[in-house]
């Protein structure tokens, strides 16, 4: 008598379902309840009464597009050479542009508030944003590079042949066929921006929250019905982001293996 | 000349990549207090380090992290390769809802995966501390598993295993001497990844960790900043932490390439 070799896949399935399915319908749950059990929408009402921390999520929002764009210009340039076996010729360059993404967070958060002192600066807003590019570039220069090195090359020769010069080659050839790479470094450096905490505190001397912070603030408060709306408001909302950059791409680099 | 600028940009940027990384790695060789400060090179922070003269509570934050990240590399390590066999065989609507499933921790940001968990914890009245804290580390670290894991069984040739039962083994002893080496590369793979995943993770951590006082090495970290000022240890302790990532991911990285170009 043998097991059938699909049921080894069950053990995983139960865990999946006990350890990811569930936690996420708990917070739907409890984002729909009050704290006696009752289904309502209070939590809801509560947080489009609470200008503070409507302000904190759009705020949050608006550090993410800035974050994102200015990564997405500095990342671009540097993922466009990369690719280029005549401008860089060594892998290892490659290597020291990704080893970063695996540092822990809240070290080179802290490294960043160090550089600040050490350069005298001061920590606020502008701060702020240089640790969230300086945290994030790696994760939109990445996806970038592995398209453009995928691409094929003779594309960019045949428009060359055909008589277009270099600055048509690139907005006609080698952009459009990076989009899917720029979309996924997109949504690899918006959906985290979206979501920390714990940087912006430590980057701004508090002087600057971000919708994160928010809801970390209201669980550990106790407040979990509210700290779940807002959780799952966070999380519509990066659905949503998936949804729009199209999720194929950023399944197709995430299997890819990141290292 | 072209070359040289695109270079020189690529330099620069990596300059400021690295440069708050070096800077506490070059202040771990003082004594100062506040990092800045530059009070003549000095190995004493290294040799607090290691003599024990730092607070038995960041000694135990540092056990924490490190027997965290071992026995939820193990457990992820199993679940995963067992659960990768069995994807392999999976087909159609079960397939595709395994797949999905297994994608979200990876998809999930980490607070959202951080808050979901304590939720559950919460409301099933569980005690949060060391196990919870090491369920959460297997539930993010074994996606990553299977991935690497389910290359190699595609790879693999599936009469292989049927061959060895046709000879006399068992299927223990099939699973053992077939499938087990083949797809061993991806189980270290996996092992290292849900490894280094592990004593990386914060947000997660901090939610599921409860108040009983247990500390990893980025909660320590954090309640640490928060309070102001880092204790000057954890310079010396940061520049090691940083060496010990590279060089496992140059270890894999050398593995993965050595194992493409098979």
């Amino acid at each position: 008598m043998t097991i059938k070799r699909s049921t080894w896949a069950l053990p995983y399935m139960v865990f999946l379902l006990l350890f990811v399915a569930l936690p996420l319908v708990m917070i739907a749950v409890y984002a729909f309840t009050d704290p006696g059990g009752g289904l309502s929408f209070k939590n809801f009402i509560k947080f489009a009464n609470t200008p503070e921390d409507v302000h904190t999520f759009v705020y949050s929002i608006e550090v993410a597009l800035i974050t994102t764009v200015l990564c997405l210009l500095l990342g671009y340039p540097a993922a466009w050479i990369l690719s280029r076996s005549d401008l860089n010729r060594s892998s290892v360059t490659v290597i020291l542009f990704i080893l970063p993404m695996w540092i822990n967070m809240l070290v080179r958060t802290l490294a960043t508030v160090a550089l600040f002192d050490f350069l005298k600066l001061p920590l606020g807003e502008g701060a702020l944003i240089f640790g969230m590019v300086y945290n994030f570039l790696p994760f939109m220069i990445y996806p970038i590079y592995n398209t453009l090195n995928k691409m094929d090359g003779s594309y960019v020769e045949a428009a060359q042949d055909l008589g277009a010069p270099p600055r048509k080659v690139f907005t006609k050839v080698v952009l459009p066929l990076s989009m899917p790479g720029v979309w996924s470094g997109v949504l690899m450096v918006f959906m985290p921006t979206i979501s920390t905490f714990a940087v912006a505190e430590l980057l701004t001397l508090n002087k600057v929250k971000l919708f994160g912070t928010t809801i970390q603030e209201n669980i550990n408060n106790g407040f979990w019905n509210y700290g779940s709306a807002l959780a799952l408001i966070m999380l519509v909302l990066i659905g949503i982001t998936t949804l729009l950059s199209g999720e194929d791409n950023a399944r197709e680099d995430e299997t890819g293996g990141v290292i | 000349m072209k070359k040289f600028l695109a270079q020189s940009y690529l330099w620069l940027l990596l300059l400021i990549l690295y440069s708050p990384i070096v800077i506490i790695a070059i202040f771990s060789f003082t004594e100062a207090k506040v990092m800045g400060n530059w009070s003549g090179l000095s190995f004493r922070l290294y040799s607090n380090l290691f003599n024990g003269q730092i607070s038995n509570s960041l000694v135990r934050a540092v056990e924490n992290t490190l027997s965290i990240g071992i026995l939820s590399a193990i457990f992820s390590t199993i679940l995963g390769s067992i659960a990768a066999v069995g994807i392999h065989n999976l087909r159609g609507w079960k397939k595709k809802s395994i797949t999905l499933l297994n994608d979200i921790p990876m998809l999930n940001p980490d607070i959202i995966t951080g808050i979901s968990l304590f939720i559950l914890f919460v409301a099933v009245g569980a005690r949060q501390g060391y196990i919870t804290v090491l369920l959460a580390h297997i539930s993010f670290c074994t996606p990553y598993v299977v991935l690497s894991v389910m290359p190699k069984i595609r790879q693999m040739n599936p009469n292989t295993y049927e061959a060895a039962l046709d000879l006399g083994a068992t299927p223990s002893q099939a699973l053992r001497k077939v499938i087990l080496p083949q797809i061993r590369p991806g189980m270290i793979s996996g092992f290292i990844l849900a490894f280094t995943l592990s004593i990386d993770d914060f947000a997660v951590t901090l939610f599921t960790k409860g108040n009983q006082g247990l500390e990893t090495l980025s909660t320590y970290i954090y309640a640490d900043a928060r309070k102001g000022g880092l204790t000057p240890e954890l310079r010396p302790l940061m520049t090691i932490i940083f060496l010990t990532v590279l060089f496992l991911l140059v270890i894999i990285n050398i593995r993965n390439s050595r194992l493409t170009k098979k």
